[in-house]
């Protein structure tokens, strides 16, 4: 059914909007933008990023402790801390849950909160579905964690290759709550993509050409355009796995001339792309960061963008290196090592321009650059030992060896998560109006550093010894234990990085609060519009739509060049930058259907795995959520007018608030 | 709001309300949000329906060998499929049958092309009728579908078969489900249009309607074509 958001959400300041307000008593929509009760009923794209780096960071310490089970039961030789059965289920939630319950909803924290800013609008296309991606996410991720309650969690591995997945080699029920849990998750990701491309492609500020975006923008769009194309091969291949487990389908059933190749074909067309779904966002962040803190643009913003694009056409066509040991015959060998090879051009082009954008500049080491750096250094490492897999003959070796345990985390932790570490410590302050502190961001870093190449740097010595990935012990006399002691150790090193970074958030929010300081709508001298406006974000972003003339805008407000092409400071952003005071703003009226429509979707999942009866109840939500969505008012005039503490407007007012910000932009 | 009354407005009245309720926005690229929705959307479709056409074109291969190599007294009706099974031991598809169920559906597509010609032009009473018409057309494909699924379940094919039941049920199974929720769609419009919430000036909102619709009918032509006309 076409859900279709008529409700406007780029008036003109100062438009009044008159909405026809039916009374439809159970289905008004709820009014109040504050107190914990808004944070269910929000439609604000800046709460429900908030809520997603919120959750995802939950889910990070889960599979963390995740990761610590399984080290310390690898510690040493025979270990005996974990059972077989348990250790298969631990590392497959492990894998599961830091890519799909962590680097992606942490990527969408950021796109949520700041691809608006970024194109200059008020809030994404379609608030209400948003907010359903948020809760349709959380859904599936409490859902499949269930099963640990419910007789064990899926023990297939992250990428639960098939026939392992079938009901005769894993009976319980953990394979099902994996594929489920994993579509409802999907579902999440594929209405959130849909609804940030329309968001970027449509409603850009004027003057925003394609061109005039920042990289982060960029980078962000273009990972929904892989999650938009590659979604859909998962939802098919969980599918698959689902009828046969549930309705006796023969996808797999190998004695019916089932194929399971065809899982790993499916799986890894959708796979190959995901890697770039979870570190283009990465590149984004630190393609920001880093020119902030050299006091440069960035080198080669074209080049940058279009290798970015480059990535996201050339991440379709490598999947097969996945499964260079699956017998996919000479030819697609061949083929798929020569592509693998290719795609790291584009990745070079990358790194190449992020040193030379840092190349002259005047470097400021504040933890975000930190973190930046980070990203350069170790994703290179981890590329060059991706290109060593691109060589057929030396992955055969390889292959379901530590070495590619340590090639991967070089990429997503050290690519990925540093990365969206760098853009917490960033955009701290825009999102929650105080800096996190420097001395423990520092501590944060160095941590996180030195135990993340502990833990990762000896496993490529480890596969090359032979070690084999997934297996619950190993022998003495294998000799893997002091290297195996030593990634340990560095485990615990990573989480106490963590914990330092926890304590960080107390302690800066505790002293933000005893101690407030002004940190000003642009505390780094950064360069893209999220910067133009006050920090915390105002609950309607801006006040007036800001217009755009160059790439960089922002920054082109602040500094010019003199006679003699010096660059010299044209104004100060307190000065210029818009204030946030504006009270007229139409904005979308928070809604309950969302929460609802998504809760129904766990339910028909757990009917599926349990019994038919379940469909009752979940049919009940989901027609309660559909129809609710469906036919309450498109908006309510009364509610949600920039700062709910003003009150209900008066016109008086806010004609003059909005001259205000007018003169405040044209200043600039 | 508009009310019902505005159905029975002649043109010219339909016209003055647009400018009155209509709160257009500049969008960047020209195309409306909902029109940019659909478009992605089906942009992803094309990927679920490729995924699941390739697997049946996979399976259908893998089927043939895995019939012909099996033993007499493994059989057991495991065999039947595209080459064997039905009355003459031609297999199960009655492809002229097929034929006239899918010129049915493609026979929905004009008249939806009809319904938003119609709205456009503010002629609310052809607007109905061709909207119902499409669904109607839309809800006879889907009774020739049921019929043919309790056929193939009659002759012996189920869905647990063999692979070949697998893969049919699930590649038709899915296009069956699209069509019906193309239909909700429909009615759902039918239903919006008879309590006057939409009219000449929401005729986007059929024509987003009607790309689904189309997009629906595109990939029925070529599942049609390729699990039916191949040569088995």
């Amino acid at each position: 059914m076409a859900i279709t958001e008529d409700r406007p959400l780029a008036l003109e300041a100062g438009a009044v909007t008159k909405v026809a307000a039916r009374p439809l008593g159970a289905l008004t929509r709820p009014q109040s933008d504050v107190g914990w009760a808004s944070w269910f009923t929000t439609v604000d794209h800046k709460k429900i990023g908030i809520m997603y780096g919120v959750g995802s960071l939950f889910f990070f310490l889960f599979g963390g402790v995740e990761a610590l089970m399984i080290r310390i039961q690898l510690a040493a030789p025979d270990g005996q801390f974990l059972s077989e059965s348990l250790y298969n289920q631990v590392f497959t939630m492990h894998g599961v849950t830091m890519v799909f319950l962590v680097i992606m909803p942490m990527a969408a924290a950021f796109a949520n909160y700041l691809l608006p800013l970024q194109v200059g609008a008020r809030d994404v296309a379609f608030p209400r579905l948003n907010a359903f991606s948020f809760w349709c996410w959380l859904a599936g991720a409490i859902f499949l964690n269930t099963s640990w309650f419910l007789g064990g969690a899926p023990a297939g591995g992250w990428f639960a290759y098939a026939p392992n997945t079938s009901v005769t080699f894993a009976p319980g029920s953990g394979m099902d709550f994996y594929a489920i849990g994993l579509q409802i998750v999907g579902i999440a990701s594929l209405v959130s993509a849909i609804n940030l491309i329309v968001t970027v492609l449509n409603m850009r500020a004027p003057g925003m050409s394609l061109l005039k975006m920042p990289v982060l923008t960029w980078m962000l769009l273009v990972t929904q355009f892989l999650l938009l194309f590659a979604v859909p091969v998962i939802t098919i291949a969980l599918f698959l796995l689902t009828f046969d487990r549930s309705f006796g389908a023969n996808f797999f059933n190998v004695e019916q001339g089932g194929s399971p190749l065809l899982w790993q074909h499916l799986f890894w067309i959708f796979g190959h792309p995901e890697v770039y779904i979870l570190i283009l966002p990465a590149f984004g962040i630190i393609s920001e960061v880093i020119p902030t803190f050299s006091r440069k643009p960035i080198f080669g913003y074209p080049f940058m963008v279009g290798s970015g694009i480059a990535i996201g056409f050339m991440g379709w066509g490598v999947w097969a290196h996945h499964m260079f040991v699956s017998g996919v015959g000479e030819i697609s060998v061949a083929a798929f090592s020569l592509s693998t090879m290719f795609i790291a051009v584009p990745t070079g082009v990358k790194i190449l321009n992020w040193l030379a954008t840092m190349w002259g500049g005047r470097l400021r080491f504040n933890t975000p650059m930190l973190f930046a750096c980070g990203v350069i250094a170790m994703f290179t490492i981890g590329g060059l030992s991706g290109v060593t897999h691109a060589v057929a003959p030396s992955d055969t070796q390889q292959t379901d060896t530590y070495y590619i345990v340590a090639h991967f985390h070089y990429v997503i932790f050290g690519g990925s998560l540093l990365g969206m570490f760098s853009g917490f410590y960033f955009w701290w302050p825009k999102v929650f109006g105080y800096k996190l502190s420097e001395k423990w961001g520092k501590i944060n870093f160095w941590l996180m550093l030195i135990g993340f190449n502990m833990t990762f740097g000896p496993m490529h010595v480890l596969g090359l010894q032979g070690m084999a990935r997934r297996h619950q012990s190993y022998a003495k006399e294998d000799g893997f234990g002091f290297w195996n002691g030593i990634v340990s150790a560095g485990a615990f090193v990573i989480a106490f990085g963590t914990l330092a970074f926890l304590i960080n958030i107390w302690l800066s929010a505790r002293s933000a609060k005893r101690n407030p300081v002004e940190v000003g709508p642009d505390p780094w001298d950064a360069r893209s519009l999220e910067w133009s406006t006050a920090s915390p974000t105002p609950v309607h972003n801006f006040d007036v739509e800001p217009t755009v003339e160059f790439q960089d805008d922002w920054w082109h407000r602040k500094w010019g060049e003199n006679e003699e092409g010096k660059i010299v400071r044209k104004a100060y952003p307190a000065d210029i930058a818009q204030d946030g005071s504006a009270t007229d703003v139409h904005l979308p009226s928070p809604s309950y259907w969302p929460l609802v429509l998504s809760l129904s979707l766990p339910v028909i999942g757990y009917s599926v795995i349990y019994t038919f009866w379940l469909m009752i109840p979940a049919g009940a939500l989901f027609l309660a959520g559909f129809l609710g969505w469906a036919l309450e008012p498109a908006d309510d005039p009364e509610a949600a007018h920039g700062h709910a503490d003003h009150g209900h407007d008066d016109d008086h007012d806010a004609d003059a608030s909005a001259d205000a910000a007018d003169e405040g932009a044209s200043v600039g | 709001m508009a009310d019902s009354k505005l159905s029975e407005a002649t043109p010219a009245e339909a016209t003055e309300t647009v400018t009155e309720h209509t709160v257009e926005h500049g969008t960047t690229t020209g195309i409306s949000n909902n029109k940019l929705l659909m478009w992605a959307f089906l942009g992803s479709e094309c990927l679920l329906f490729g995924a699941l056409i390739s697997t049946y074109l996979l399976y259908k291969e893998r089927f043939n060998d895995f019939a012909a190599n099996l033993a007499p007294f493994e059989q057991d009706g495991r065999n039947i499929g595209p080459r064997f099974g039905g009355e003459d031991g031609e297999g199960v598809f009655d492809i002229p049958f097929t034929s006239i169920s899918s010129f049915i559906l493609l026979g929905s597509s004009l008249t939806m092309v009809l319904a938003l010609s119609a709205i456009r032009r503010s002629e609310y009473r052809s607007f109905r009728i061709w909207t119902l018409t499409t669904a109607a057309l839309g809800s006879v494909f889907i009774a020739g579908q049921i019929y043919e699924f309790t056929e193939f379940v009659e002759k012996g094919l189920g869905y647990s078969t063999n692979i070949f039941g697998s893969a049919f049920f699930t590649l038709t199974g899915f296009h069956g489900v699209h069509v019906s929720i193309g239909i909700v769609m429909l009615l759902a419009t039918y239903i919006m249009h008879k309590q006057g919430r939409l009219n000449s000036d929401k005729a986007e909102t059929v024509e987003i309607v009607g790309l689904y619709w189309h997009f629906v009918d595109v990939v029925w032509i070529l599942i049609f074509t390729i699990v039916y006309l191949f040569p088995q």
